[in-house]
């Protein structure tokens, strides 16, 4: 990657003068930037999607719905990548899009650059994603096959106001933006087709894409599991610089977090539609703090597993509960190794923890902050909870 | 564990077409699994391991032909049964009963019309005729208690159980007949991780059980390192390294193994760069001359480009095989960063 820096740096003096010409359009960034770092935050977010009324519920008081997302709170800040690390159906997904203003909020707020946004439809909207941009999981439906790689990015280019006056810096432009995520010689790229273009390359077109809005933030929707093993680590790559020459705030989403570790600076685990254990990611992943985190760690695959398989089962099984009707208290409990009575009744809030890290649990309430972790292990292991954490997941 | 063979493959070639366009999807695959082993099958998409299980189990579909290569099934009697000229009759009886496979997304590998009972005694009823109603039921309920599903979801309906539940029923199926190979094509791609071990962890244990053999299927090497005895990593088509798991990971030889395991971020350890493999894999249409990672290989010399190297034991070492130039006979194996091989990379996988 060192043999095309002169290459990169060229590309990124072309853009800087692309975003001088925009930021006229949006003052009130200004004041943002100077401020305070966080660039997107969320404010005690919620989602829930309303299920489709049956006979049963005619008499019922209340709407059944999948409580998607509960009370999430984050913050992005400019020039880091903050993971959020969840399974299938944890929630995490719907996080990025209610970041991207693809949903109405059930309730909270979502801020950006300090102030709270409603991005409706059509103008406010695209204001917003001028701002904040969303890369999918697969670069394979998210882009349109018949059209080719110049129709994609200057259609991005020309919606957000940056495509130039005239062709030929339209085309400078194109070329700039192929250039940023290591698709050259442009040229070579900007008339192809999607099928023509392998994964790695068409993900990075979503990417040039949505870099074409010049934003801030980078919402990132498992931006590379769908791609072959041995090229998602240039992707992952290529983001990061990404995030380090453009100061791009930057939402990681991914099941997989040893990449988390590798990739993010900081670290969100989610379970179950809410927020469970966050901080420094290595700070996370090397002493994990909440029990579904310990889990999480204990069943990545890791070559230098030592432990034999039979000293692992204190960590828990089963799956995910149902978010029609989440567990009371902490959604966590049916399955937890640790859980105590009062997890199934009381909603555990955040407990800090040294060095910034903090987990919802209440094994560490009250604990002192530096025993917290040892702590959590003099907790009864299996027991009577953990008959019932096996019963409940049948 | 045993020497003795189960399967044995041998210059097993698949082509995709029969005229001129027809692309080579295997080439030369020489691979035997033995009794009581787990054989991990890695590379990336379009490396050939799915055509693989798909050739081994004739259960390839026009326009894949096998155009040469045999395939040697071992009964523990000792007799040997070639699987690529069997009667259709005969290769009925075979399947399920001595082969199984659980295959890529078996998750939506089940019928939704029909129960969970219904898919699991039709395994049964057309290999058992024998077995009355009542017993081929109680032996339903057994395999489901196996991969620890609780005998009163036999009436439930597929989408009435959980990803990683539908798998485990897939897999109860794969041993309904007590095979002596399960073939599985990317098992737990589609689970969490969580999921994920759970099922391979009840996979060993069924394994030290009933004492099968497996030929696991996946890109993800760091999986097939934890729970595989060998490992053949495949690249374009062809094997291009096969040695116990443990040695893969210590010391890989082929350029393309060692990129591979430098894909995967570790989770313990000190954080590095990591920088996976440069360029991307071929396409079967257009696959490179000579030995087909060259293009992307940090330390390709000049055979490389022209001859296709052979997949060769190394010097000294007979209980492995690579296919590379680096270690071909007489060139004195030059190991990963000596010998002043382009392209310096640290000894060892990443951390």
């Amino acid at each position: 990657m060192t043999d095309d820096q002169p290459e990169n740096a060229r590309t990124g003096t072309a853009t800087e003068n692309v975003r001088i010409g925009s930021e006229s359009a949006w003052t009130g960034s200004e004041q943002a930037r100077a401020g305070s770092d966080v660039v997107l935050e969320a404010r005690g977010v919620t989602k829930h999607f309303p299920l489709r009324r049956t006979a049963r519920d005619l008499f019922a008081r209340e709407r059944r719905s999948v409580h998607a997302v509960d009370d999430v709170s984050l913050r992005l800040r400019r020039g880091t990548v903050t993971a959020l690390v969840g399974e299938s159906g944890s929630g995490k997904s719907t996080v990025a899009r209610l970041l991207a203003q693809l949903h109405p909020l059930t309730s909270g707020e979502i801020r950006l650059g300090g102030a709270p946004v409603v991005a409706g439809r059509g103008r406010s909207f695209r204001r917003y994603v001028r701002r904040v941009q969303l890369i999918f999981q697969d670069p394979f439906a998210s882009l349109n096959p018949v059209h080719t790689v110049r129709y994609h990015l200057t259609r991005a280019l020309k919606i957000h106001g940056r495509a130039g006056s005239g062709e030929a810096e339209l085309e400078e432009n194109l070329a700039a933006l192929l250039n940023r995520v290591q698709l050259t010689p442009p040229q070579q790229f900007l008339d192809r087709f999607p099928h023509e273009l392998s994964g790695g390359q068409r993900q990075r077109v979503a990417i040039a894409r949505a870099l074409g809005a010049d934003p801030q933030v980078l919402l990132a929707d498992e931006p590379v599991s769908m791609l072959d093993v041995s090229i998602r680590l240039g992707v992952l790559n290529l983001l990061r610089d990404l995030k380090e020459r453009l100061h791009l705030a930057i939402l990681y989403i991914t099941h997989d977090i040893a990449s988390a570790r590798y990739f993010a600076d900081t670290t969100l685990v989610m379970y179950a539609g809410r927020i469970v254990e966050g901080g420094d990611s290595e700070r996370v992943t090397q002493h994990p703090a909440h029990p579904y985190t310990q889990l999480l760690i204990a069943s990545a695959p890791d070559p230098d597993r030592i432990v034999a398989e039979e000293e692992q089962e204190e960590t828990g099984t089963g799956e995910p509960p149902s978010l029609i009707t989440p567990p009371a208290g902490c959604r966590f409990h049916p399955r937890c190794p640790k859980a105590m009575e009062r997890c199934r009744t009381e909603l555990p809030p955040r407990f800090d923890l040294p060095d910034g890290q903090w987990a919802a649990c209440w094994l560490y309430d009250g604990a002192p902050a530096s025993e917290a972790t040892a702590h959590g292990t003099v907790a009864h292991p299996g027991g009577v909870n953990g008959t019932a954490a096996k019963e409940a997941t049948r | 564990m045993s020497a003795e063979p189960v399967l044995t493959i041998s210059g097993l070639n698949v082509d995709y077409g029969t005229d001129k366009d027809a692309v080579h999807a295997l080439r030369d695959i020489d691979l035997t699994l033995h009794r009581g082993e787990v054989l991990g099958l890695a590379g990336e998409s379009g490396s050939g391991k799915s055509t693989l299980a798909y050739a081994v189990t004739r259960l390839l579909s026009p326009p894949g032909v096998i155009t040469g290569g045999e395939v040697h099934y071992h009964r523990p009697g000792g007799d040997r049964v070639d699987i690529l000229s069997l009667a259709p009759h005969r290769l009925r009886a075979f399947r399920w009963q001595e082969l199984s496979i659980v295959f890529q997304g078996a998750m939506n590998s089940l019928n939704p019309v029909h129960t969970v009972h219904s898919q699991l005694t039709d395994v049964l009823a057309a290999h058992r005729p024998e077995l009355r109603k009542r017993q081929r039921t109680d032996r339903a309920k057994e395999l489901l208690s196996l991969v620890g599903i609780s005998a009163d979801r036999l009436a439930a309906y597929p989408h009435q159980l959980s990803g990683g539940m539908r798998q485990r029923v897939m897999i109860a199926m794969a041993l309904a007949l007590e095979p002596e190979i399960v073939i599985m094509d990317e098992p737990t791609t589609a689970l969490d991780v969580v999921m994920q071990r759970q099922i391979l962890r009840r996979l060993v244990q069924l394994r030290e059980q009933l004492n099968f053999s497996v030929v696991f299927i996946t890109h993800d090497i760091s999986l097939l390192i934890e729970f595989s005895d060998r490992i053949a990593i495949m690249y374009g088509g062809r094997i291009v390294e096969e040695a116990g798991a443990a040695e893969i990971y210590r010391d890989p030889r082929h350029p393309y193994s060692d990129g591979l395991l430098h894909s995967f971020p570790a989770l313990h350890g000190p954080r590095r760069e990591l920088t996976g493999i440069p360029g991307s894999p071929p396409h079967l249409s257009a696959m490179p001359t000579g030995c087909a990672f060259h293009p992307r290989c940090g330390k390709a010399f000049v055979p490389c480009a022209a001859e296709i190297p052979v997949l060769t034991p190394p010097p000294a070492e007979p209980g492995r095989a690579v296919a590379c130039h680096l270690h071909a006979p007489g060139r004195g194996a030059p190991r990963p960063g000596q010998q002043g091989v382009p392209g310096q990379v640290a000894p060892g996988p990443a951390r």
